[in-house]
Formats: structure tokens, C-alpha cells, sequence
């Protein structure tokens, strides 16, 4: 049994190394979407991670704003699509500063 | 607050005569049409005086959207209408938000600087309650045709939130 502790922790290693060669390509940053109707985001809460970009598309048509308080800004005008790209300080909630009822949260995903 | 207490007072009383023995009086679809489109007309024209007045940043960016977002809903009820073929019918509601709007207007045209943005957006605070109110209790509940509640209801959506957004800005001027 003991021969095979060798063979047993080469194969540990393989299991790692492929984890790691995997990891890169599961980190690849993705689109994440947030539409904007009616006076809503949906969905309402994304995660996301550091290099993500969130995208809000605006079926309204009515201009909106994906704002943080004290924070950055985006704007949304009618029928167009505003992109984010995602940093390490953007787990907040965000609203529409035109339409405060609307409102969002974005939670970042470690 | 006078204009609000005509605006109230034709609210009851249309409110008033809905909710007792002639429920036949509550406002009809192509009343409703009329009093949702005289109120986001009459907040266009107040945006407009507000843009041809105001230098302070808040306050024309907040008018700036009452003038894109009362458009934008303004053509799609008109879309609606045309689409159900309802043709909007004048009515007291809408005659008395005509005249008491009139009214502010003529009193918004003699304020200058930080007084008229004071003044034109307290207004717009208490305008937008008012119609957020009659949307909720009176209009919404009475109208008819499914289309048409459910762009009143969009409507409140749009109301409450400019509401909040006139208060907003009202804070930011203090």
C-alpha cells in the first residue's frame, strides 16, 4: 500500500495542476445583464466578479441612471445599453437617480 | 397650496360622487385619458419655464427628465388612444388641474434665482403627490380597459418616482 502513496500524491498533483490550468479560463470575464423595464431592474440583485461587465440594457422609453450614492454614475437613455466594468469596491447598492424607486444591488462574487 | 386645494377638492368630489350612489360617475376611459395627459402636459410646460429660468444644475436636470419622461408617456397614450380608437373627453378634473396650474404658472413667472427653484420644486413635489393620488385611488381602479391600466399604472411607477426625485433635489437645495 505504502508503493502507492507516491503514484496516489503525483496524482493528487496532476489534479491540482489541472485545476489551476483550469482556473484561468473559469475566471475569463463575463457579461452580466441587467434590463431595464418598466421602471425596474431586473434582475435586481447581480453577482459578479472584479473584471466582470455589467451591462444594463434600457427597454424604456424613459433615460435612467444606474447611480451610487456618493459613488460613480452611469447613464442609460432611452432604448440604449450602458456597460460597467467591475471593480473591487463595487458590492453596493446602486438606484435610478432620475426614478429613485428604482433600485439594485450588486454583491461580488470572491 | 390653494391650486392643490382645488386640485383635492375636484378629486373628492369626482371621488366623492364615484364612491356613493352613482358609481355610473366615475371618471370614464376617455376621461382618464384626458386628466392623465393634461397632468404630464401641464408638468412639461412647468419643466419648460424651469429650463427658460433656472441656472442651478439639480434643478434642470430634474426638468429636464420631467420633459423627456412626460413626452415619452404622453406618446404612448396618445398611441393607445388612437390604437383603441377612444377619442380623450375634456372634463371637470382636467379643467380644474388646467386652471390651477395656470395659476402657479403666473406665479412661477415672478420668481427669479434660488426663489423660483424653491419654489418650482416644492411645487412639483406636491403636484406629483396629487397625481400619485389620484392615479392610486381614482384613476387606476376606474379605468376600464386593460391597456390603459396598465399604462396608468406605469404611469404611477414614473410619478412616484419623480416625486422622490423632486425631493430630492428640494433637500439638495436647502
Amino acid at each position: 500500500m505504502t508503493a502507492l502513496a507516491p503514484d496516489r500524491r503525483q496524482f493528487l498533483l496532476a489534479g491540482v495542476g489541472v485545476l489551476l490550468a483550469a482556473s484561468p479560463a473559469k475566471a475569463r470575464d463575463s457579461i452580466v445583464r441587467v434590463t431595464i423595464e418598466n421602471l425596474a431592474f431586473t434582475p435586481a440583485e447581480i453577482e459578479v466578479k472584479v473584471g466582470d461587465t455589467i451591462e444594463w440594457v434600457n427597454k424604456d422609453p424613459f433615460a435612467h441612471t444606474a447611480t451610487v450614492k456618493g459613488g460613480w454614475e452611469v447613464m442609460i437613455p432611452p432604448g440604449a445599453t450602458a456597460t460597467r466594468k467591475v471593480q473591487a469596491s463595487d458590492g453596493v447598492e446602486y438606484y435610478c437617480r432620475f426614478h429613485p424607486n428604482m433600485t439594485g444591488r450588486i454583491v461580488i462574487r470572491r | 397650496m390653494k391650486m392643490y386645494k382645488v386640485i383635492a377638492a375636484s378629486a373628492v368630489l369626482v371621488l366623492g360622487a364615484a364612491t356613493g350612489a352613482f358609481a355610473q360617475d366615475k371618471p370614464t376611459d376617455p376621461q382618464i385619458a384626458h386628466i392623465a395627459y393634461t397632468a404630464g402636459a401641464i408638468d412639461i410646460a412647468a419643466a419648460k419655464l424651469a429650463l427658460s429660468k433656472s441656472t442651478n444644475k439639480a434643478v434642470t436636470d430634474f426638468a429636464r427628465s420631467m420633459v423627456g419622461d412626460h413626452q415619452a408617456v404622453n406618446d404612448q397614450a396618445l398611441a393607445l388612444v388612437h390604437k383603441l380608437g377612444v377619442t380623450p373627453e375634456d372634463n371637470p378634473t382636467s379643467q380644474a388641474l388646467t386652471k390651477a396650474a395656470e395659476a402657479k404658472r403666473a406665479e412661477l413667472a415672478t420668481l427669479k434665482g434660488a426663489a423660483f427653484d424653491k419654489a418650482y420644486v416644492d411645487n412639483e413635489v406636491a403636484f406629483h403627490k396629487q397625481v400619485d393620488q389620484a392615479l392610486e385611488t381614482l384613476l387606476i381602479p376606474s379605468a376600464q380597459n386593460p391597456e390603459l391600466k396598465g399604462l396608468l399604472e406605469t404611469g404611477l411607477k414614473l410619478f412616484q418616482g419623480h416625486e422622490q426625485h423632486a425631493e430630492h433635489v428640494a433637500a439638495a437645495l436647502k
